[in-house]
């Protein structure tokens, strides 16, 4: 790709697919050219899962304020989460 | 020239070749049927993948007299839509600079066993694909002519250096083997107008044969007509008028 910032890390969860629900194994973050997104570069996320084919694929591709926002609204939703007692705090 | 008494005749469709370590890989071929010799094309698809554009551009190289191949850089990478086997290379920080080059080998000798082909072979690549089209005119031989359009890192910095792509192909001018027409978008990032400059100031202290051209109002993919927020129809127009002038000169057409 034409930036090539990129990094994978193992990862655990569920994604819906094309098809149907997968075990997300991976996931996949880069700032390099999106699909579908108008910009030249985007922040793209995809949660996969390599051992079901190039197919096993949640996608999103983001502005750079988007992505922000998205770390933003998951940590104050883990912190009510946390607050709540639902789940434990981190340490 | 087209006529419209022209009588016309292609043949396109998937083939294997032998790729880089001689493992199999695929490659989308479209060439003349008529009779006569013809020049020789290798297109290097984008980072984006092994897509329908590249499929239709090797078409229209066909049509225009070339035999031509695109192989698929992406082919270890498992099969699935373009776009999700791109993802997967994206995400892996493309392929190897090595791997690719022996792919591009592999089909510059399939090139050169087709018994209708003229003797001569150039290279089409775009953004990763015209960085790799520069290094293969670096450091393969047997490439009479290369069109670079808009390749992204050719003048990479230390920094952007990668242990799958080692060099930055600006280092390797010297090297360059065969005429080159560059193409290249004013507002792009990856290269920027800066980046470009330097590559020009290259080829021009190494007296290599080239010429580039520039476009106001646009950027990245200019060509990409599937991508609606890139194309630039009057700029593609224009930068293909240039290919085909650029071509003939140096593959005899």
């Amino acid at each position: 790709m034409c930036t090539m910032i990129a990094k994978q890390v193992a990862f655990e969860g569920s994604g819906k697919g094309r098809d149907d629900w997968f075990e997300v194994r991976q996931l996949n973050v880069s700032y390099d050219h999106p699909y579908h997104a108008r910009d030249e570069h985007a922040l793209n996320i995809d949660f996969v899962n390599e051992s079901q084919g190039p197919g096993a694929r949640v996608a999103v591709e983001l502005t750079p304020e988007a992505a922000r926002k998205l770390i933003q609204t998951i940590n104050d939703i883990l912190a009510q989460a946390e607050a709540a007692g639902h789940i434990p705090a981190e340490k | 020239m087209y006529t419209t008494d022209q009588r016309e005749a292609m043949q396109a469709e998937t083939v294997d070749i032998s790729g880089a370590k001689g493992e199999k890989i695929n490659a989308y071929f479209a060439r003349p049927t008529t009779p006569g010799k013809f020049p020789g094309m290798v297109l290097i698809h984008h980072a984006p993948g092994w897509d329908e554009w590249y499929k239709e551009c090797t078409r229209r190289f066909a049509h225009h007299g070339y035999i031509t191949i695109t192989p698929n850089l992406y082919f270890r990478d498992g099969h699935g839509t373009p776009e999700d086997v791109g993802a997967k290379v994206r995400a892996a920080g493309g392929v190897a600079d090595d791997q690719v080059l022996g792919d591009l080998e592999g089909a510059l000798k399939f090139i050169r066993s087709q018994p209708n082909l003229n003797g001569k072979v150039g290279v089409f690549g775009t953004c990763s694909g015209g960085r790799h089209g520069f290094l293969a005119a670096c450091k393969l031989k047997g490439i009479d002519a290369l069109v670079e359009c808009w390749g992204g890192r050719v003048a990479a910095s230390k920094e952007e250096l990668t242990p799958k792509q080692p060099v930055a192909p600006i280092d390797l001018t010297k090297d360059l083997s065969c005429p080159m027409l560059g193409l290249f978008g004013n507002d792009d990032k990856a290269p920027s107008p800066e980046q470009v400059n330097r590559h020009e100031e290259e080829l021009k202290k190494a007296g290599k044969n080239y010429e580039f051209h520039r476009y106001d109002g646009a950027g990245h993919g200019f060509f990409y007509y599937d991508r609606p927020p890139a194309y630039r129809a009057e700029q593609a127009v224009d930068g293909w008028k240039k290919i085909w002038a650029f071509l003939p000169k140096h593959l005899g057409a």
